[in-house]
């Protein structure tokens, strides 16, 4: 059987390379997508605990699901505002996004 | 090392690859189709977790929906497609080096609390009725009654929200 370190490490390595990409690239759509990586390790993590320490109550699926739904509005409002801002400023590069920078 | 482990092995392989390609690759719908590979391998995590629904959740949200949206929102903003330009910002060597510290710092604390030799497999079969029993906790006032309700409104109000927000004006 697979040890339960063994996914905790699978899931901390998916949220830090999440983490990386919304700490490096330029393009708002690519910040959104290693959001979504971040939020998918949060899950791995929720199922694991759940599988291994208490499988007889379903608890940890049960906030994945919420988990899954936040993220699903997440994307939805996040590309409609890129969107937005695409129009207004023909850019969707983070850096440029910057008239609240006084 | 059992099929089991071999099997596990080689989804996180696959997870974790396209995950670095969604965060280094200059063509964003590149990264963007590296972003269903990787929900893809989730969802496989999902399953040898014996979490079926979730993992039937997982390829119908995310690589059905917001895969899809993604998609959209890099084909309507023409900018997007170019690939000439740098995939990073100016700070990609210190966003490296947070990204590294944070995981051996989250590796510790995994390794250190939940040592492999106390933790070696699940302890105990998951009950037959699964799926009942969470549908049964979603509608219980005991248990998520509300968070799924407010879930429910959340949900409304994202769709609105992204109309409201993306509509031009006067149409």
């Amino acid at each position: 059987m697979v040890p339960l370190s063994w996914y905790l490490i699978v899931a901390a390595l998916l949220f830090c390379i999440g983490l990386y990409g919304v700490m490096a690239r330029r393009n708002a759509v690519a910040i959104l997508m290693s959001v979504e990586l971040m939020l998918n390790a949060v899950n791995i993590n929720l199922v694991a605990f759940w599988r291994y320490l208490q499988p007889d109550l379903q608890v940890g699926v049960s906030w994945a699901i919420f988990v899954i739904a936040v993220a699903a509005a997440e994307a939805a409002v996040g590309l409609a505002l890129i969107i937005a801002v695409y129009r207004s400023r023909d850019s969707v590069v983070a850096e440029e996004l910057d008239t609240l920078k006084f | 090392m059992t099929i089991q482990q071999v099997v596990f092995i080689l989804i996180s392989l696959i997870t974790i690859i396209s995950a670095i390609v969604v965060v280094t690759d200059r063509n964003l719908f590149r990264a963007a189709v590296g972003l269903m590979a990787s929900f893809l391998g989730v969802a496989g995590l999902y399953i040898i977790l014996e979490a079926g629904f979730l993992a039937v959740a997982q390829l119908l949200v995310y690589i059905g929906a917001i895969s899809i949206l993604v998609i959209f929102a890099i084909m309507m903003t023409r900018r997007l497609m170019q690939t000439i330009e740098s995939p990073f910002n100016s700070q990609p060597v210190w966003g490296l080096i947070g990204a590294v510290l944070a995981f051996l710092l989250l590796a510790l604390v995994a390794i250190r609390t939940w040592p492999t030799a106390q933790y070696p497999a699940p302890s105990g079969p998951v009950v037959e009725s699964s799926v009942q029993q969470l549908g049964a906790l979603m509608v219980s006032p005991d248990a998520y009654v509300v968070p799924f309700e407010v879930a429910s409104v959340l949900l409304l109000a994202a769709l609105i929200g992204a109309v409201a927000i993306s509509r031009t004006e006067g149409s």
